[in-house]
């Protein structure tokens, strides 16, 4: 009985959420054939589709390049924010020298940073520019989550490790980073999104077409009113959030799965 | 403080004093003298300075008064002791045979060379079977004897317990009382054994050190007289409830009018 259960909760949980988003496009097709709403203002989901299709080479090249950056972005943040809070962890002094200029970074909205950043850079490797503000809008989450982690290891077990002798390697490798894993893996999460977000902004500031992502898409498909192919853009960069969500929460989850309680499943 | 044994003792403290950042004055003058595979209890209330005492037996904390001294060893803290926290304190990451691991893996020891210890300490313990599980897939007191399996894994002279079984049932905790003194027993070890209960400090002991608090210190030693093993007999005895009556008694003149 209990298996049956747990297999319907399983099905439910996929099929309600698709369910509704069904329903919700049904409901904006109709809305949109009722009042006859001219495209350019609301295009209907079918229309969308149609655009996605037709610009199906230029989206997914699109695509492909927001990936990348995203992608990139979100490793060098997950090495750095994790490499520096090792660093910060090892020494006091270094954390309270370097910790400050770490909130500076996270402060300072990327959009404002961006110019400044391209000119430096150079227009023609506008993709390194994005990197970097991708980076920067993905690092922080990573470093302040993996410092909390490194920091909140069981006492005991630490005053276990020093009762025989161990080195301070022996503590980082055997203890303290094991404790932060699930800390470090929420950091990811949150990071994940942001390198997202960090590369679309980015691309928007950037603007002038050396850039081409899908936010450089949406720019152009905007400037021409070519609405449909605005939300073929916008559906394919929410693909884009939901995918890395769930891939990192399907990280989480098993490299969790046999210890820590946000993981288990309860009998 | 006189030792009602002549073999020499493992540790001794004298006049030992702890206080802390605060001002809170942990432990003043604290004496006492443990002879080598003896069975010491140390029992108090709640803030007597019980578990400061057993770290800075262990090392763990330095003391500002007073010293330590360690005549059966020439004069060196012994380098393997073992140590059970209240709580396990497992590594809820590894498996049950890794975390036997742990000192051994500390001290260099490859898992390849460490497995027919940590097997033996599991067997000890009777947790061969439990092997590969993970902490959170066992009860409170299967957990403890995994971390008691630990600190024995070394083989260490001396083991210091910090109220281990107090969050057990007293089922549990007397079948455990029953293990650990099989275990010290076949192995020979030190034991220090800090505790709130004083049923358990008198079935367990050879000795009852009875601490009071503000300042901490050792206010009376008591000689549990009663051969081992022990088991249900001693605990339905009269001499039983006499000992119990003296720590109790001993406890009450170390409290604050």
């Amino acid at each position: 009985m209990k298996r049956d259960d747990t297999a319907f909760a399983r099905l439910a949980r996929i099929i309600v959420p698709v369910a509704v988003g069904l329903a919700f496009l049904g409901g904006w097709e109709m809305l949109v054939r009722i009042n006859d709403i001219p495209p350019f203002v609301l295009p209907a989901p079918s229309v969308v589709a149609e655009s996605l299709a037709a610009n199906f080479g230029s989206l997914m090249a699109s695509l492909w390049v927001t990936l990348r950056v995203t992608v990139a972005a979100f490793i060098f943040a997950v090495v750095g924010g994790v490499g520096l809070a090792i660093l910060f962890s090892q020494s006091r002094h270094i954390e309270m020298a370097l910790f400050p200029y770490a909130v500076v970074l996270q402060v300072t909205p990327i959009v404002a940073i961006a110019p400044l950043i391209l000119i430096w850079v150079g227009y023609e490797r506008a993709e390194v520019a994005l990197l970097i503000l991708a980076w920067l809008a993905a690092f922080f989450p990573v470093l302040s989550n993996t410092t909390l982690g490194l920091r909140s290891a069981d006492h005991n077990l630490r005053d276990l490790f020093r009762l025989y002798g161990a080195s301070r390697w022996q503590v980082l490798s055997d203890l303290q980073l094991p404790s932060a894993l699930p800390y470090i893996l929420a950091g990811m999460k949150i990071s994940g999104g942001l390198a997202l977000i960090g590369a679309v902004v980015a691309e928007f500031v950037a603007g002038s077409g050396t850039a081409t992502g899908l936010a450089w898409r949406i720019i152009e498909a905007g400037n021409r009113l070519d609405i449909p192919r605005m939300f073929a853009a916008l559906f394919l960069l929410s693909i884009l959030g939901i995918a890395i969500f769930f891939t990192l929460t399907a990280i989480e989850q098993r490299a969790l799965r046999h210890w820590h309680e946000s993981a288990v499943r309860r009998e | 403080m006189t030792d009602v044994t002549s073999s020499a003792p493992l540790v001794e403290l004298r006049g030992i004093g702890k206080t802390y950042g605060g001002g809170t004055v942990a432990l003043s003058g604290a004496d006492a003298r443990i002879r080598e595979g003896g069975f010491v209890s140390l029992v108090g209330p709640s803030g007597c300075g019980k578990s400061t005492l057993l770290r800075i037996v262990a090392g763990l904390i330095q003391p500002d008064a007073g010293s330590l001294l360690w005549p059966a060893t020439g004069g060196a803290r012994p380098r393997d002791i073992g140590f059970v926290f209240q709580d396990a304190t497992l590594m809820p990451w590894a498996r049950v045979d890794d975390n036997v691991f742990l000192p051994l893996k500390l001290r260099g020891l490859s898992r390849k060379d460490a497995l027919p210890r940590i097997m033996d300490a599991l067997e000890r313990v009777g947790l061969a079977d439990a092997a590969r599980a993970y902490p959170r897939e066992l009860s409170g007191g299967m957990k403890m004897r995994v971390s008691i399996a630990r600190a024995l894994v070394t083989g260490p002279p001396l083991l210091l317990m910090d109220e281990p079984f107090a969050a057990l049932d007293e089922f549990t905790r007397e079948k455990l009382d029953d293990d650990l003194l099989d275990l010290w027993r076949s192995q020979r070890f030190t034991a220090i054994f800090v505790t709130h209960s004083i049923y358990e400090s008198v079935y367990l002991s050879e000795r009852v050190a009875v601490m009071g608090e503000r300042p901490g210190r050792i206010l009376a030693d008591i000689e549990i007289d009663a051969p081992f093993p022990r088991g249900r007999a001693f605990r339905e005895s009269r001499a039983y409830g006499e000992y119990c009556a003296r720590v109790s008694a001993a406890l009450r003149e170390g409290m604050p009018a």
